[in-house]
């Protein structure tokens, strides 16, 4: 179903990502002022009146822990508004004190009318009733009056092409028909300003590319969104202007790709990225990804079919002279797990040097096998300068995500070919 | 408020509430919560109404049985049946209710942690939703009543006024358990408990009148105090039987009304105060 799109938008995203780029002069419509937020976490937590009455005067300790501090920023009109950060950065919590889910401890927030949050598809979806039921009671919990929420209801089943099966009670919808009714129920909010939390993350390739094609039309149409994501293609591709948190701190605020590359020196200086910590500078000014694909009969793909292999393609321009580049290639599956590992050099003809020059591009194409079980994968590229690891050029960069898709036994990490047999052995001796 | 340019308009965001976003969308999601939750029971399934009523009629049957022929109480109480098939449809509610309304903010925590709401509408949705399984049971009560031979009073009008009494006082008290259980999660287990005893200690299977039931006497005084008591004595009054005492005269005087009275203006007060206290939070204690 979306393998036409999908692969319109693979062709036209390089000139997406131009457009994204430059700020936006609408009016502000989101001005957050130094919002801080400290969960108190009790270390023994009292749950019960018995406990509270057994031990009236026992004190209960808690732990600090704070999510957010001195958080300011403005959002203008029109603006896709990007909020990244790593795990327990405090993404999350600023997205839900947007949404007046959570109550912030200081600072003030003023916004243009109330925004519609999703913080997961198909909240609230009661699977006891009818579509058309839910999508009224799901457009009123996002802010609708009830005659705006009936006057929706066909254009959201029309979108999510459902109207035949408008009367059909949730519980007997398939999770696909879910997932687009849901989406559908979001794209077809009027609110001024959509606020979304990492919706990508869910779904099949096919659904992934649907929502980001559904992003790059909201964005089109001039709709302010904040999105919350750790999926930095998702956030170079989108955004207009990106916020960093680090432990509920400001790091960087303004262009996405300057976002990009700190995150990326935060997620790799930690230690875990190893070969970083030895490098000590994080060098990722000496070489880009200029482009990457996966290939499916020649087209432009976005997943492989179990046991096929893996045909993809990157394009690597150096920034600085790279003296003989090592590309490492690392594929990790969802659980961060790493599954293979392959280096290439250049492939030199006689008398070439072994070097990039400033501005010079390497192509990089072929084939892997493909062993992977259905599921997520993550493709990651190291490049290192003079055969050396820890002296690198870029770090870690995905080249690809892609999904392994059919069916096979969910057993084990990899499918392989067993040339093996099991033969009764014939009693001997006697 | 301010003009940022261009017609844009700021408003301050004050984070999550108990009535956030007012009372306009406070009703309206109320409502469809409530109407999607009855309709759900009534033509979810095919014999939905029937369920309903089953629960007390089947209790009615039971009660009825044991209080007419084993204990014969039945039997010098005028209109004995009816007073209890509308008695056990009335703390039925309240006892159905606040059962459900325990539970209901933890039970419904996605919607909790993941939009924004209104929080009083959640506790507020199940009180409404059996508010109108309890008009649904009023009607078979009805006609239950008329088939009995009970005579029409004028003072069936004040019926609707009896309703809104108890629902207010099981509003209020749905309201403290359901943010109660937030922190407390043993609340379910007490309220089991504290509601089987309010079930035998208001005057349901028998009335509150010494003049039938004289073994009530050296008890009058301590009854009294549960607000239930001179609820269902004037239940008794206005819709069964016009000669038996009414509230007031049931409890002993006026001065006796005090107790109850604050009671119930206390946990009105207390339930409100506690909710609307606990609802900015709750997001983040679920």
């Amino acid at each position: 179903m979306a393998t036409p799109s999908s692969t319109d938008t693979a062709t036209e995203a390089p000139a997406r990502r131009e457009r994204a780029a430059g700020p936006v002069d609408g009016p502000v419509v989101i001005e957050a002022r130094g919002i801080d937020k400290t969960f108190r976490i009790p270390s023994h937590r009292i749950d019960s009146f018995k406990e509270r009455i057994v031990r009236p005067f026992a004190r209960v300790e808690y732990r600090e822990l704070r999510a957010l501090r001195d958080v300011s920023f403005e959002v203008r009109q029109g603006e896709f508004f990007g909020i990244v950060g790593r795990n327990g950065s405090g993404k999350s919590t600023l997205l839900k004190i947007l949404a007046s889910i959570y109550r912030a401890d200081a600072g003030t927030i003023r916004m243009v009318g109330r925004p519609a949050p999703f913080i997961e598809l198909g909240v609230g979806f009661n699977p006891d009733v009818s579509a058309r039921e839910n999508i009224v009671l799901n457009g009123v919990m996002m802010g609708l009056s009830q005659r705006e929420a009936r006057r929706r209801v066909d254009a959201v089943l029309d979108f999510a092409e459902l109207g035949e099966f408008a009367d059909l009670k949730l519980k007997n919808y398939s999770s696909g028909m879910m997932v687009r009714l849901a989406f559908s129920v979001m794209l077809q909010s009027d609110a001024e300003i959509l606020l979304i939390d990492e919706v990508l993350a869910v779904g099949d390739a096919a659904f992934q590319q649907k929502c980001k094609d559904v992003f790059h039309e909201m964005r089109d149409a001039g709709r302010t969104i904040v999105l919350v994501t750790h999926d930095m293609t998702a956030v170079e591709s989108f955004c207009h202007r990106a916020l960093l948190l680090h432990d509920g701190e400001i790091v960087h605020i303004g262009d996405p790709e300057q976002v990009q590359r700190q995150y990326l020196r935060l997620n790799f200086a930690g230690g875990d990225g190893g070969a970083a910590a030895k490098g000590g500078v994080v060098p990722d000014v000496h070489a880009r990804l200029v482009d990457s694909w996966l290939e499916n009969e020649s087209e432009r793909a976005v997943n492989v079919e179990l046991g096929k292999p893996i045909r993809f393609g990157a394009v690597f321009e150096a920034l600085r002279d790279l003296e003989r580049p090592t590309f490492g290639f690392h594929c990790y599956n969802e659980d961060g797990l790493e599954m293979f590992v392959f280096h290439r050099t250049l492939l030199l003809e006689e008398g070439q040097p072994d070097r990039l020059a400033e501005g010079q591009r390497a192509r990089i194409s072929g084939t892997v096998e493909n062993p992977l079980m259905p599921g997520r994968y993550n493709l990651k590229c190291w490049v290192a300068r003079r055969r050396n690891p820890g002296d690198l050029a870029l770090h870690g960069i995905d080249v690809l995500d892609f999904v392994v898709f059919g069916t096979a036994p969910p057993r084990g990490l990899v499918l392989v070919e067993a040339d093996v047999d099991a033969a009764p052995e014939r009693p001997e001796g006697r | 408020m301010n003009d940022t340019g261009g017609g844009v308009v700021l408003t301050d965001v004050r984070g999550p509430s108990a009535l956030g976003g007012g009372w306009r969308r406070f009703f309206e999601l109320l409502y469809l919560i409530s109407v999607t939750e009855f309709k759900k029971t009534y033509f979810g399934t095919a014999l939905g109404y029937v369920w309903s009523l089953v629960r007390p009629l089947l209790l009615f049957a039971v009660l009825l049985f044991v209080f007419t022929k084993i204990f014969r109480l039945g039997s010098t109480v005028p209109n004995y049946p009816v007073m209890l098939l509308l008695n056990i449809v009335l703390i039925g509610f309240f006892q159905e209710v606040t059962n459900n309304a325990v539970t209901s903010v933890v039970g419904r925590e996605s919607i909790v942690r993941k939009t924004q709401f209104p929080r009083l509408v959640i506790p507020m949705a199940t009180v409404l939703t059996g508010l109108l399984n309890l008009g649904m049971n009023l009607i078979a009560v009805a006609i239950f009543l008329l088939a009995y031979g009970v005579d029409p009073m004028w003072t069936w009008l004040f019926l609707p006024l009896l309703v809104a009494i108890l629902f207010v006082l099981t509003s209020a008290t749905s309201l403290l358990l359901s943010s109660l259980y937030v922190r407390f999660r043993d609340v379910a287990i007490m309220w089991s408990v504290i509601v089987a005893a309010l079930f035998y200690g208001s005057p349901i299977l028998y009335p509150f009148d010494t003049s039938v039931v004289p073994t009530l006497e050296p008890y009058q005084g301590v009854l009294a105090i549960n607000p239930l008591t001179p609820f269902f004595a004037q239940v008794r009054h206005w819709i069964i039987d016009p000669t038996a005492p009414t509230a007031v005269e049931a409890v002993g005087g006026w001065t006796h009304m005090i107790a109850p009275t604050a009671i119930f203006v206390a946990v009105c007060v207390i339930g409100v105060w506690v909710f609307t206290r606990a609802a900015p939070r709750v997001a983040e204690e679920l």
